[in-house]
């Protein structure tokens, strides 16, 4: 996985600047947030649910190995062909041969983040295959040779008008004073343009939602019906799912998706919840005639029994990076992964290593929004903590922090020492900040100070309210 | 080593298990064979005339069009007067199935009707659902001989026949159904559970319908007078 963390800083700033980002970085904040609200309001189980859907992964996770083998017996029973793969590399190999034995020249493909994680589409290119991706999102962003923002609405970073003038500049068989002033005649050209690569494809390659180990079923969910296109008019369907996808049972899968698309997009069900056994049968009018599922590790199977584990309950809803005010100002890109937001801080350094993507577990304000949202009540603000933590030990992150770091160490383990400092810097501060009452420059601090003021204190320290207040509240007691 | 063994070797080592040991291997083996019920919401859990029509209205919040018949006979002429409204050619295509061919379609004499699946030029689909739940208003259809899956996604306008008594409750019930006409742990090709018509957002999260499949969705309820 190809990972541009290290330059987090850089990417930040470019993305405070840009005009076009954050007009379109509004449409997160406004609407993601309101729909979840909604629709989890609606639904008095909710909380429920998410413990249901939590307990479910848990358990899948502690049993993995043997879920994975009753998986693979099922699809193998229904006709359809198992590959495993423990790297990337491995993956495309496999898909690569799919392909090749099909006589694939054009592939069509649903809308997939295990597949922007192995960068299959360029790979494909290498190798004179057209990969054409049918999402509206990923279809936009293919166009413009970037990767998603965003790991449900991959074009969340563009405004309306960025998308005409993609749209004109590759569409350019069409009329050129054509109208693609509205939301509607963008997406219909879209959706003209597309219809014929479905039937041109030799084969469709969709992500899964779930692996259902009780039927070897692969279920995906979408609202366009691209991913049906996908899957049912090519002649071969690869399914490709990294391996903490599985669900144990039919049951299972129901209890999940109550919590998915409710997090994610605010709607009770997408609109299209397809669950996908084996090649077309006998008989069958239609769909593909071979079906392969080809399963990923990648880093996966490490994170087990670590402190990570808990992050391989993800099912991909981006709830944590709709309500989570960095990625609000500054967009999925600057992540520099193709997993962003709460989520990806904590997965990119699992599966790109820590020293690439040492900036992401900082990049948080520890707001808690990230977790109070999960719906598989992920502890992202924890993880996040153990990844600095082992920043630290590494002696990954630059020598001024580190020297801070250990000075507030040394005054937060001995509280004597701690509260006769804070006793004496406190009234100093708040003297010398009594004309303003903030501080737009501190010595040491000017990273910080550079974007906003510091406020000054007002004359005693917490510790010292505190047991003011302790007393008083003693006193009221007697 | 295959690659399988060592990602199977991997996941055992980090987890600190034993493939063999006896207790991991009955845990797994009962949960699929006795896949429990979790959480069900109470919403859907009504009886049978207002489960019904719980699922027209919340078909209806997802921008799908409902239709209450009497019987099934009364199909066709509703399908035909679906297509006068919208202005549509007298002309749909369906699958084979049973249900749909022993309605009176030849009563709708200026009704062209294609069998098999869709090619892509179809304006309107015509196909049975197995059964619908009331808890969010979704279809559930399932592939086989007589019902192309085509047909779902490639027409314009995707109508979709129901059968009142087969209005469950909840996802949970409708799944119910396909394992005991499929037998445990067996599926069809494809089961598609439709919940409103074809949308995206992804542009500037504003939803238009009509993405990649059907831009209406039509549902017709039918109630069989006598069958509950």
């Amino acid at each position: 996985m190809q990972v541009t963390s290290p330059q987090f800083k850089k990417h930040t700033r470019a993305a405070l600047a840009n005009p076009h980002l954050q007009q379109a970085l509004g449409n997160v904040r406004a609407g993601f947030i309101d729909k979840r609200k909604k629709a989890v309001d609606a639904l008095p189980e909710f909380d429920q649910l998410r413990d249901s859907a939590r307990d479910i992964k848990n358990h899948m996770l502690d049993h993995l190995d043997l879920y994975l083998e009753a998986y693979e017996a099922k699809v193998r029973a229904s006709g359809g062909y198992v590959h495993w793969a423990e790297t990337a590399e491995e993956a495309r190999a496999i898909i690569l041969d799919i392909c090749r034995s099909a006589g694939a020249r054009t592939v069509t493909k649903g809308k997939s983040m295990i597949t922007e994680e192995i960068e299959l589409n360029d790979f494909l290119q290498k190798n004179g295959i057209r990969p054409v991706e049918t999402d509206l999102g990923e279809y936009i962003i293919q166009l413009r040779g970037e990767h998603p923002s965003h790991i449900i609405a991959p074009a969340v970073h563009l405004t309306k008008d960025q998308v005409e003038a993609d749209f004109r500049r590759v569409h350019d068989h069409l009329p050129p004073t054509r109208d693609l002033t509205e939301h509607e005649s963008l997406l219909y050209e879209a959706r003209r343009v597309l219809r014929p690569a479905y039937f041109d494809a030799d084969v469709g390659i969709t992500g899964a939602n779930f692996l259902v180990a009780e039927t070897g079923t692969s279920i995906i969910v979408t609202n366009e019906g691209n991913g049906d296109l996908t899957q049912i008019l090519p002649k071969v369907h690869v399914v490709v799912a990294s391996i903490e996808k599985i669900v144990p049972t039919l049951e299972d899968a129901a209890q999940i998706m109550r919590v998915l698309a409710r997090s994610a997009t605010g709607q009770e069900m997408s609109v299209y919840t397809t669950m996908s056994t084996g090649p077309r049968r006998p008989g069958d009018p239609d769909g593909p005639e071979d079906y392969h599922v080809v399963l990923i590790d990648n880093g996966r199977s490490a994170m087990l029994g670590t402190e990570f584990q808990d992050m391989l309950r993800c099912i991909r809803c981006g709830a944590c990076m709709n309500h989570c005010p960095v990625y609000h100002s500054v967009g999925g890109h600057a992540y520099g992964s193709v997993y962003p937001g709460p989520m990806g801080a904590v997965l990119t350094p699992s599966l790109a290593g820590l020293a690439k993507s040492g900036h992401l577990p900082n990049a948080s304000t520890f707001c808690g929004r990230c977790e109070s949202v999960c719906p598989m009540r992920i502890p992202l603000p924890k993880m996040m903590r153990h990844w600095r933590e082992r920043e630290f030990e590494r002696g990954l992150n630059p020598a001024t922090q580190r020297t801070g770091l250990k000075l507030w160490a040394m005054f937060a383990r001995r509280p004597a020492l701690y509260r006769f400092a804070t006793s004496v810097a406190v009234p100093l501060l708040s003297m010398f900040g009594r004309r303003t009452g903030r501080f737009r420059h501190l010595p040491l601090a000017g990273g910080w100070t550079r974007y906003r003021d510091f406020p000054a204190p007002e004359g005693r320290t917490f510790m010292q309210q505190l047991s003011e207040r302790d007393a008083v509240t003693m006193q009221g007691a007697k | 080593m295959s690659a399988r063994d060592a990602i199977l070797g991997k996941i055992r080592r980090s987890l600190g298990a034993d493939a063999s040991d006896p207790a991991r291997r009955a845990a797994v083996t009962s949960r699929l064979e006795l896949a429990p019920l979790g959480v069900i919401p109470a919403r859907g859990q009504l009886p049978q005339a207002e489960r019904v029509a719980l699922f027209c209205t919340m078909a209806k919040k997802l921008l799908a069009s409902v239709e209450r018949v009497s019987g099934y006979d009364a199909v066709p002429e509703t399908v035909a007067g679906y297509l006068r409204n919208n202005n549509l050619p007298a002309a749909v295509r369906m699958g084979a199935d049973e249900r749909l061919s022993s309605m009176p379609w030849v009563e709708q004499r200026a009704l062209e009707i294609s069998r098999g699946p869709s090619d892509g030029d179809d304006a309107v689909g015509v196909s049975h659902a197995g059964s619908g739940v009331a808890e969010t208003g979704t279809l559930v259809l399932t592939s086989g001989g007589d019902n192309p899956t085509t047909i779902n996604f490639l027409p314009d306008h995707h109508i979709v026949v129901v059968s009142a008594a087969d209005i469950e409750g909840d996802l949970e019930s409708a799944l119910a159904k396909i394992r005991e006409r499929y037998g445990k742990g067996e599926m069809p090709r494809t089961v598609n559970l439709i919940s409103g018509p074809s949308r995206s957002g992804d542009i500037e999260q504003k939803l238009i319908l009509g993405a990649h499949g059907p831009r209406a969705l039509h549902i017709i309820v039918v109630d069989e007078p006598g069958v509950s």
